[in-house]
Order: C-alpha cells, then sequence, then structure tokens
C-alpha cells in the first residue's frame, strides 16, 4: 500500500561536514492514520518533520532520499512549486504556542492570511472558513476572538487557535511537533482529543513527533522509533505497547515511568543497549554509500 | 532538633500585578500563596504537584527564601525564617539547599564545573569534597575541569545535584529537574536521588507536573491549585483514594503508556 | 552534535590577527616616535611644502607621503600623532569603562534607590549633545590633554552604564545566580564571583570599542581646535589642516584620515575577535 505520505531512504547530513543527522528513514504514513515520530533529543525526529514541510535549517543537506506527498516527490520540483504542493496539502502544529503566534497581530488575520497568500482565497471566503474552524475547536465567540491580540488569551486556547489554524486550509497531511510539551496535563488531554478528533473526522494523516511514549499510546496508529538518526522499529502501537521488538525500544519504555504501577522499577537505558545500537549504526553506516550524491 | 524539618502555617506570597497598573499609585496585590499551612518530617520525600499557576515554583522559592513572604510563618528546625534578612539566613543557607530546574542556566556558564561545586564550601576545585560530591552523582572525578556546555543535559543536572549535596544539607528542593530531561536521563536522575535520599538522610520536596514521576519518588504528596492546598496525602492513598475532584482530573489526565487504557 | 564552531573561529582568526598588527604598529609607532620618523614632525621648511607622496610625479626622496602647506612631513607627523591617540584610547578609554562598569552593575543588581539615581543621571547625561557638551566642557576645563581626557570619561561613561547595566540584569535572573544566593553567598561576592565574568565579555567588547571613539573624540576635538597645543601634532589637527588644502595637496587630509580610520576599526574588531576567542562559552 502507498501512503499520503512516503519517506525513502533519505539521508541528510550536517552541511560542510561528514555529520550524518539521518540515516536512510523509510516511512510510510497512509491518509487518514496516525503515527509517532518518537526518540530521544537529538535522534532526529523533529528534523523529519521539518524535511517534509521543507523547512529544514540551512545547515541540514539532504544527501539521498525521496519525500513522496501525495506520489509528487518533494525533492525533483522547484522550490517555488515545492513551496505551493507543501502548502495546499500540508501544514503544522507547532509546539510553543506561546511563539508561533505574532503577539502584535490580531489573530484573525494570523489565520486567514495563509488562506489568502497560498490557496488565494478571497478575504471573505477565508474568513468565514476561520470563524467555521475556531468554533470547530471549541472556542467560544469566534467573532470576538478573532480580533483579540494572543497574549489576551491562555495557553491552551493559543494551542486551539493553532489547531483551527492547522485545519483551516483542509490540509491532507498535519505535522504535530510535541504540539502539548508545553501545556499542563488537563490541558493536555483536551488538546490530543480535539486533535486526535478533527484528525478523524476530516480524515486527516497526522505525523506526531513526541518524546512521550504515554502520548503516542494514546493519539498512534503506527509509529517509528528513532535513535541518531535511524529509525530503529517501526510497528504498530498495539504490537510497540505489548512486546517492543527491538532491544532500544523495549529499554525507553522501561524508562517511562508509570503512575498505576508503583512497584515497577525504573530503569534507564542500560549500557549494553546504547553499545548494541551504536554498533548496529556504524555497521549500517559502514555499509552504506550514497548513490545520488549531493540533492536537494 | 524538631520532628518536623518544615512547619508552614497560613504562608502568604502576593506580587505586584504589573499588568493592572494604575498610571499613578500603587499596582494591585496578586495573590500567588493564599495561606497554605503543611509539615515536612524529617526524612521525608515530599512531593508537590500542581498546574502551571498552582504557585507550586513559588512555594519552594519561598521556602529556600528566594523571595520573601507577604504574611504567615515558616519554622525551619523550630526557626521561623520568614522573614529574616539576607545576612540572619546566611548561616542557615548551608542546612538548606535547591536544585533547579534548567540545568543550564543554574550552572554559571564561565566556572568550570569543579569551581561550581566548590564556591559554596569555600573550597578549591581540586578539593577532596569536589571530588566526593561528584562521585557521589556518578560522575568522574575529571569533568572538575569540564564548563557546562561541554556536558549533557542530564550530566549537567547531576552538576546540579553535587552542588547541593557537597553542602551536606538537611533538606534539598528540587523544582522540576527533571522536566528538560530524556526519559532515560530522567530515569537516571530519579534513581539516583533515591540512591542520595537513603544513604544521606536527606529530607527532599521535590516540585513537578507530573504524578507519574511523584509516585515512583514521594512518600507524601501535596496538590496545589491556584494558590491553595486541595489535597495532603501519603502517595499510596492519593493515587489509589483521590479525595478531590481536582486530584482525580489530575490523576486521569496522565497518559499512561499503555493503549489499552483509554481516555 | 552540531558543530559549525570550527568555521567561526577561522573567521575570526583573520580578523583578530589584521587588527592585532595594525594595533602593533600603532602602538610601536606611538612608543618609538622620536627614533622612526623620519623628520622632525614639527620642522616647517617653505621650499619643500606641498610635496605629494612619494609614488607621485614631483615628490621628493624621503617624504613619504608628502609634506604640508608648511612643508613638515606628513609621515613623521602622523606617527608623532599615534602618541596622543595612543594615550587618549588607554587612559580615557579605560577611565571610562571603569566608571561606567561600576555604576551600571551597581544598578543593575542592587536595583532599588541606587538604579533609580544612576538610571534618572544617565538620562538626564545622554539628552545631552555629546559634541556639545564636550566643546563646553573644554571652554570649562581650559584645553590640554588632561581635559580631553576628563571630558571623555564625563561624556562616555553612560555607554558602558546603560548596556553593563542591561547585561546586568538578565544575568541576575539567571538561577546560578539565585543558587549563588541559596549556598550564601553574600552579595558582594555574588557580584564579583557569579556576574562579573558572565559581563566581563561585553565590557571587554565596550572598552575596545571605547578605545576607539576616544581616538575620534580626540580627533574632532583638535579639529575644532579644541584639543592639544598646537605645536603638537595630532590626528584630528592634521585633518583640520588638510581641509584648507584639499584641492591642493589631498594627501594632507588623507593619510591621517585613513591612519585614524584604520585604528578605530581595528580596535573594535580586535575587541570582537578577542571574546570569540577566549570566552569559554563561544568556544
Amino acid at each position: 500500500m502507498s501512503g499520503f505520505l512516503e519517506i525513502r531512504g533519505l539521508s541528510a547530513r550536517l552541511a560542510g561536514t561528514g555529520q550524518r543527522l539521518l540515516r536512510s528513514v523509510d516511512i510510510s504514513l497512509p491518509a487518514g492514520c496516525v503515527r509517532g515520530l518518537v526518540g530521544e533529543s537529538g535522534a532526529g525526529k523533529s528534523m523529519i518533520g521539518k524535511a517534509v514541510l521543507g523547512v529544514l535549517p540551512k545547515a541540514v543537506e539532504i544527501i539521498e532520499g525521496e519525500i513522496l506527498l501525495d506520489g509528487q516527490d518533494l525533492q525533483k520540483v522547484s522550490p517555488a512549486e515545492r513551496r505551493r504542493l507543501i502548502g495546499a496539502k500540508a501544514a503544522l502544529i507547532p509546539q510553543d504556542p506561546l511563539t508561533a503566534l505574532n503577539p502584535s497581530r490580531r489573530i484573525g488575520p494570523q489565520i486567514t492570511d495563509r488562506l489568502v497568500d497560498i490557496l488565494g482565497w478571497t478575504k471573505a471566503r477565508a474568513t468565514t472558513r476561520a470563524l467555521e474552524v475556531l468554533a470547530e475547536v471549541s472556542i467560544p465567540e469566534p467573532e470576538r476572538i478573532m480580533r483579540l491580540y494572543p497574549h489576551e488569551l491562555s495557553g491552551g486556547m493559543r494551542q486551539r487557535i493553532l489547531i483551527a489554524s492547522a485545519f483551516a486550509a483542509e490540509p491532507k497531511l498535519i505535522v504535530a511537533d510535541e504540539p502539548t510539551t508545553a501545556l499542563d496535563v488537563t490541558v493536555q488531554k483536551q488538546i490530543l482529543k480535539l486533535i486526535s478528533e478533527l484528525q478523524a473526522r476530516h480524515g486527516t494523516a497526522l505525523l506526531f513527533v513526541t518524546h512521550d511514549l504515554g502520548v503516542v499510546s494514546k493519539v498512534c496508529d503506527t509509529l517509528s522509533v528513532l535513535y541518531a538518526g535511524k529509525v530503529v522499529e517501526d510497528t504498530t502501537v498495539e504490537r510497540f505497547f505489548a512486546a517492543p521488538q527491538h532491544g532500544y525500544s523495549s529499554a525507553l519504555l522501561a524508562a517511562t515511568p508509570r503512575h498505576t504501577d508503583p512497584s515497577s522499577s525504573l530503569k534507564p537505558v542500560p549500557h549494553e543497549v546504547l553499545e548494541t545500537v551504536a554498533a548496529e549504526i556504524a555497521a549500517s553506516d559502514a555499509a552504506w554509500r550514497p548513490n545520488g550524491g549531493a540533492r536537494g | 532538633m524538631a520532628d518536623n524539618i518544615f512547619e508552614v502555617s497560613d504562608l502568604r506570597v502576593d506580587v505586584a500585578d504589573m499588568t493592572r497598573k494604575p498610571l499613578f499609585g500603587p499596582a494591585p496585590r496578586l495573590e500567588i500563596l493564599k495561606g497554605i499551612s503543611f509539615t515536612v518530617p524529617r526524612g521525608v520525600v515530599l512531593g508537590i504537584v500542581g498546574g502551571s499557576g498552582s504557585g507550586k515554583t513559588t512555594l519552594g522559592r519561598t521556602m529556600v527564601r528566594l523571595a520573601e513572604p507577604s504574611g504567615g510563618r515558616m519554622l525551619f528546625d523550630g526557626h521561623d525564617i520568614a522573614h529574616l534578612s539576607d545576612a540572619a539566613m546566611r548561616p542557615l543557607r548551608p542546612r538548606i539547599q535547591m536544585i533547579f530546574q534548567d540545568p543550564l542556566s543554574s550552572l554559571n556558564p564561565r566556572l568550570t564545573v569543579g569551581r561550581t561545586v566548590a564556591a559554596p564550601l569555600n573550597a578549591r576545585a581540586n578539593d577532596p569534597r569536589v571530588g566526593e560530591a561528584l562521585e557521589h552523582v556518578g560522575l568522574p572525578a575529571e569533568f572538575a575541569q569540564r564548563y557546562p556546555h561541554e556536558l549533557s543535559g542530564g550530566q549537567r543536572q547531576r552538576v546540579g545535584i553535587a552542588r547541593a549535596i557537597a553542602m551536606r544539607p538537611e533538606f534539598i528542593l528540587a523544582d522540576e529537574i527533571v522536566s528538560g530531561l530524556d526519559v532515560s536521563s530522567q530515569a537516571q536522575v530519579l534513581m539516583l536521588l533515591e540512591k542520595l535520599v537513603a544513604e544521606l538522610g536527606l529530607t527532599l520536596a521535590f516540585i513537578s507536573h507530573d504524578l507519574s514521576v511523584i509516585r515512583r519518588l514521594c512518600s507524601r504528596v501535596i496538590v496545589l491549585r491556584s494558590g491553595e492546598i486541595v489535597e495532603n496525602a501519603a502517595t499510596a492513598d492519593l493515587f489509589e483514594r483521590p479525595q478531590h475532584a481536582y486530584t482525580r482530573e489530575l490523576l486521569d489526565a496522565i497518559p499512561t503508556p499503555d493503549p489499552s487504557i483509554r481516555w | 552534535m552540531l558543530d559549525g564552531r570550527g568555521s567561526i573561529r577561522r573567521r575570526s582568526g583573520a580578523r583578530l590577527w589584521l587588527s592585532a598588527v595594525w594595533l602593533t604598529l600603532f602602538v610601536l609607532a606611538a612608543l618609538l616616535a622620536p627614533w622612526i620618523s623620519p623628520h622632525d614632525p614639527l620642522a616647517q621648511d617653505l621650499m619643500l611644502g606641498r610635496l605629494p607622496p612619494a609614488w607621485v610625479a614631483g615628490a621628493e626622496p624621503g617624504y613619504w607621503l608628502g609634506t604640508d602647506s608648511l612643508g613638515r612631513d606628513v609621515l613623521s607627523r602622523i606617527i608623532h600623532g599615534a602618541r596622543i591617540a595612543l594615550v587618549v584610547a588607554l587612559i580615557a578609554g579605560t577611565a571610562t569603562c571603569l566608571l561606567g562598569s561600576a555604576l551600571g552593575m551597581v544598578a543593575g543588581f542592587y536595583r532599588g534607590w541606587a538604579d533609580r539615581l544612576i538610571s534618572r543621571l544617565v538620562d538626564i547625561w545622554m539628552a545631552f549633545p555629546p559634541v556639545l557638551f564636550a566643546i563646553l566642557l573644554i571652554a570649562v576645563l581650559g584645553t590640554g590633554l588632561t581635559s580631553v581626557i576628563l571630558a571623555i570619561v564625563i561624556i562616555d561613561w553612560t555607554r558602558f552604564c546603560r548596556v553593563v547595566r542591561a547585561e546586568t540584569l538578565n544575568q541576575s535572573k539567571m538561577d546560578y545566580v539565585h543558587s549563588a544566593k541559596v549556598a550564601g553567598f553574600t552579595r558582594l561576592r555574588t557580584l564579583a564571583t557569579e556576574i562579573l565574568p558572565n559581563v566581563l565579555p561585553t565590557i571587554i567588547a565596550l572598552l575596545t570599542l571605547e578605545m576607539g571613539i576616544a581616538v575620534i573624540v580626540e580627533a574632532i576635538l583638535s579639529f575644532v581646535n579644541l584639543s592639544i597645543s598646537t605645536d603638537q601634532p595630532t590626528w584630528g589637527g592634521m585633518i583640520a589642516e588638510g581641509r584648507t588644502s584639499i584641492h591642493q595637496a589631498w594627501w594632507v587630509l588623507v593619510f591621517p584620515l585613513v591612519a585614524l580610520f584604520l585604528t578605530v576599526l581595528s580596535f573594535a574588531q580586535f575587541g570582537d575577535g578577542l571574546r570569540e576567542r577566549f570566552d569559554p562559552v563561544l568556544r
């Protein structure tokens, strides 16, 4: 089955150095499904999300691989065409609701601008859509909220607005980059439920970047566990939590505290496991030959 | 030596609310802590949990007297420290230590690890107590020569812990010290804390928003909401028989890493 | 780990070395002026007036950068002018830095009435147009090297005070300062061992900048004839004199201007380069 988003053999490195950041990453995400990207900081999970949205930092260079969005290879089209494709089909729910909204502009135009600029909608159509989508994320009095500034709203409300903004253009793919890390658990629960509900109703494909296995178990269908830019396990949520296959995955799971079970002993990821993964990566690096050279 | 290392009664903290300050005249006061009372028995690990805006960080900073309360009493080992001046507080300082949330900003970027740990002891970086403190937190003695930016997040947090325990304090306040760490470093730091509490006979107050971590580490828990204590119970009781609706809501919202438990 | 730091260091290396070379030449010229200048900077010889530099037709051998309308050797005057510039840069720059930084740190760290007093003073001070203020001060203090240095210190301490106060405020909010308080450090000790090392890179960058500015202020005062007595060659004085004969003898104006420009630029670049090279945080 070919997914709405297909990433094949994606490798990236830090420009100017040989240091590899992504190692032949394969990810397939069918329409309407939710895939979690899990890993510790520096594992490259956010970088994959950025690559999909075409917003990699300049210092990161894609060496080879394909990113197919709805069958079109983003690496093979012109930058302008890529921006248009991504703008029409994908959207981002960012991590930090405090900095993701421009503090000196009203909420309304921050949602409608994108619809007008990228999709070429009329102002009136964009405004109607914005009101509609704000109502959909259960924001009371959307007309009034559109006239407010971000600082007049709570963190949870701001995150709702960012979600509304992501769904406004009816994208087929949404990348959520740690969308609830900055929120309280009670708000986190509401926001995650909201994202899941909207995703299911619109049949959106969702790429969910997170470090929290608890969140993955509630939101995702499938997941990719990343370590040092390599997918070490690609599996379904049920199988992962029942019996993780890779040593690193099970160690990660064992290190996650559970409030339901005080007797469970908390285990840091053991040294041997890290050494095994490092050896695997070294072996695959040694076998790896760049065939396409630097592209993109 | 009092049985309770801390006895806090009717503690109040308010700050000037600058967002509602009139053009002339003083700003209205905003109550952060609205008269809270609790005790910390010696040798206990007390969890303080609450959402953002609950006042948990303010409570911590007030207990170590980085902030001065506006009312109430706060007995540390029988002395009321609520309104002590900086100078009067200084002799008590070595007994009350703190570990900070962000290990990068809490370590002076221009001092080596050794000097950071040695400074409160009025010792040199090569003092044996520095090496001993580093060893206690599982860092090799060579780390004394490194700068904070050369360490990983977990290692920095260990330095923060080493600095606190080097003083041989009786009480340590830990403010969200694992929230910025990856799960594996988080597990290491929690295990380290457990070990140190047992070995050094510490009393620990552990502020966190994460109930899973609290359950792992603490023997008692205080639940704070908008500056008031809504529940104060032994950990097992709190998790199995939560009394207050807010506690139940908090427990209910934890994403347990298990897909069979639906929300 | 991202690591683009190597390339930054290489770039700052070239900048650091080029500026260091020019500043070394500048200091050597100032120290050794009587021995290395080819002519007496004050010796007038109307027969040799307005000689062009050595590579232009009509030049006289030995007068590398030509002579001014009174027949004084431009190169020798630039070399001697470096002495005044150096003294002003070092003494005025350092004194300004000490005064401004101390007040800035006190204001930023202790806050309260000290901060209010110092900050108001800075506001009032900065409302005066600096050049006018300098001219006024010299008129009161009388001309001479000491007056020039005093004027620079009195005018420019606010530059340090504002920046250092803001940086101190920033640093004071960091948890390592709180942690020093928890450790029982006195306030003075916290200021000296925790805050000062973190504000120092800013102070050094400002200091090198200020040395350049001091040279310029001295040149401006010389230009309006308010600095040192006219028998001491100064770059500003030379520029003022050169201006009158710009159409007949451009070199009298241009060479001291180039020396001034390179010196001021080098001070700034040297400061930035030093910071990038020796700051353990950037490193």
